[in-house]
């Protein structure tokens, strides 16, 4: 799938499964810490939430990042502000369209690591990674 | 959950009390500040989440906004970190204390660590806040020197965000400071008048000059003594009274350069390069900060090789040598600072600086010369009241003529004078140099020899109708440097050789 100079390196998993793989591990692996994933993939016009979850009071939007090597930096450093806004614009619509604007909610961020086999090599998990505005 | 913090900021020497207001919300997490913030306050909020979580606390994952009020003034600088910490754990709940324990107001800037810094103007914050009220202050440690120069206040000095917060929990009080005593001045030391060898007749303008706080022009070529005489000055001058260590203490802490030392009690001597701005020399920027003219309030601003700086730097000057104050208008506001300085100025008498030399030729042609001394105007040179010619010294001079008098003797017949002028002019002028006209016209009576010696000799040099006041004014320091009630035409004399430069193209032949 991935070609190029540096294609080589991809070819084991291809891109879309890698992010199966990183979403549903990240899913598994909240859940295990206490949160509870109310919803997963959720598209609207604006673009996709990997994950939607309660932690406690608090609804919580989990970005997951799933990348195979650290070659290109950590995962944590592909959410730029850019993507950050889009997410803020998501999890704003998703709350608007629920009536849940009044509820404590912020973002997490979690990065999967994936071997070439297609297996989990480790989980991060950044609690309130960034935030809205200001 | 809202909590309200008491502090203040600092316009020009003024302060101004400020209510940091912190609202802890639900909604998507962020961190606002508003009431017209700069770019340090807007940084405030990295400094403050670090502060807090180093300092063991929790910054939520709440819509957090602060306001700082009143709203429509611009808010500068880092003193706003600690009442924003404080509010942010007060509005959380995370510390049990008062929103706005007891009145007390808040100072100070974070470092990352949660460890206080110093604040700039705290001193006039200090000041400003006791005539309207305040009683209690927690304020950075290394401002301490400065905080305790302020009495009737309880002022607790606190090192780290930690303390802080024990201290409004009441689990660990702060001692409040004890006042500082009134520190007495002592000249310094390391410079006296009897390290200039020579010069004698610039010792004596030096000293005419101090006891009436007469400005003064130099000119003589390069290595005459004209930046050590300067220098030196500051010791013949009266020591300052502890309304003027607390005026000129107050400028520096504005300034930024007091940090961690106590009062400021020699009177200041500042020598700006002749490459600086108008907004260097004058006090600049947003939130007007004083220039070099307010720093050297109560002391000498000595200007090295005038003909060098721009004219517009120099125009600036009549200002504050007329008003003894200086204004700087911003479109956000208008400060006005204090600027009672003695201008010394010093230039050299041609660009290469050997005309009048009997020892070495002079290498410009008249234009150069003419161009040279056109550069210092008619309107500043009228406000300095003694011109004064220093030759080269001979090397002979250097080792062979005995040192002088010290600064002590000097500083001794100063004193004598000053008492003199202040007890007749009384209230608000406090020398010679500041008297008005109708003061003038009033103390410097001349009998009927004096006056026709007076029309002569303006006559004879071709002096202008606004030297005459120069000169009267002069003759009057004079006199009193003698202790003499009349002003007499050997005074007089000595007081128009002091106008050499209303020539100036005959300046030195």
């Amino acid at each position: 799938m991935a070609s190029g100079l540096f294609g080589c390196y991809f070819i084991c998993v291809d891109r879309r499964s890698l992010g199966r793989i990183g979403e549903a591990a990240a899913g598994d692996f909240l859940e295990r810490r206490g949160y509870r994933i109310i919803a997963r993939n959720f598209r609207c016009p604006f673009g996709e939430l990997d994950l939607i979850a309660r932690h406690g009071e608090a609804i919580v939007f989990v970005e997951v990042k799933a990348r195979t090597t650290t070659d290109f930096g950590e995962p944590f450093d592909a959410i730029t502000p850019l993507k950050q806004r889009r997410l803020i614009r998501l999890a704003t619509y998703y709350l608007k369209g629920r009536n849940w604007l009044g509820r404590p909610a912020r973002f997490d961020a979690v990065s999967v690591t994936v071997c070439a086999d297609g297996s989990v090599a480790r989980i991060e998990v950044l609690a309130h990674a960034f935030e809205a505005g200001g | 959950m809202l909590a309200r913090v008491r502090s203040a900021a600092v316009l020009g020497l003024q302060a101004y009390p400020v209510d940091v207001e912190v609202d802890v919300g639900i909604g998507l997490p962020a961190f606002t500040i508003v009431g017209l913030p700069d770019a340090a306050v807007q940084e405030a909020k990295e400094r403050v989440r670090a502060a807090i979580r180093n300092s063991n606390y929790q910054v939520p994952a709440r819509k957090i906004t602060i306001n700082l009020a009143p709203a429509d003034v611009r808010k500068a600088g880092p003193a706003f970190d600690l009442p924003m910490a404080i509010g942010i754990l007060a509005a959380t709940r995370q510390i049990r204390a008062p929103a706005a324990p007891n009145g007390t107001m808040l100072v100070g800037e974070l470092s990352l660590d949660g460890g206080l810094r110093p604040v700039a103007g705290l001193l006039s914050i200090l000041l400003g806040a006791r005539s309207r009220g305040t009683r209690a202050f927690i304020v950075p440690e290394p401002n301490a020197g400065e905080a305790a120069l302020v009495d009737g206040l309880q002022i607790h000095p606190a090192s780290t965000l930690a303390q802080v917060i024990a201290h409004l929990e009441g689990t660990s009080p702060i001692p409040p400071l004890r006042t500082a005593p009134r520190a007495a001045a002592s000249p310094p030391d390391d410079v006296d008048f009897n390290d200039v060898r020579g010069q004698d007749h610039a010792k004596r303008a030096m000293e005419i000059a101090a006891a009436g706080g007469h400005n003064v022009l130099l000119v003589g070529p390069p290595g005459a003594g004209k930046t050590m005489l300067a220098r030196r000055l500051p010791t013949i001058l009266p020591s300052l009274t502890w309304e003027e260590v607390m005026e000129v203490t107050q400028v520096y802490s504005v300034a930024g350069l007091l940090r961690g030392s106590g009062p400021r009690i020699l009177r200041p001597f500042r020598s700006p390069h002749h490459a600086s701005s108008t907004a260097a020399l004058i006090g600049g920027g947003p939130g007007p900060r004083p220039g070099e003219v307010t720093l050297a309030h109560r002391g000498v601003l000595f200007l090295d090789e005038l003909p060098e700086f721009h004219r517009d730097v120099l125009e600036v000057l009549r200002q504050p040598l007329e008003d003894r104050v200086i204004t700087v208008a911003r479109v956000q506001s208008t400060v006005t600072f204090p600027a009672a300085f003695m201008l010394v100025a010093a230039m050299n008498p041609c660009p290469c600086g050997h005309r009048g030399d009997e020892k070495r030729e002079c290498l410009c042609t008249p234009p150069q010369v003419a161009r040279y001394l056109r550069r210092v105007s008619g309107p500043l040179l009228d406000r300095i009241d003694l011109h004064v010619e220093m030759p080269r010294v001979l090397p002979a001079e250097l080792t062979s003529v005995p040192t002088g008098e010290s600064s002590t003797e000097i500083r001794a017949r100063v004193l004598r004078a000053r008492a003199i002028e202040q007890a007749r002019l009384g209230g608000a002028a406090s020398c010679n140099a500041e008297m008005t006209p109708r003061q003038l016209r009033r103390h410097c009576r001349l009998g009927e020899e004096e006056k026709a010696f007076l029309r002569g000799a303006l006559e004879r040099l071709g002096l202008s109708a606004r030297a005459y006041d120069r000169v009267l004014r002069l003759a009057r320091t004079i006199a009193d440097l003698e202790g003499s009630d009349g002003i007499t035409v050997a005074h007089l004399a000595e007081a128009i050789q002091y106008r050499a430069f209303d020539r100036p193209l005959r300046l030195l032949g």
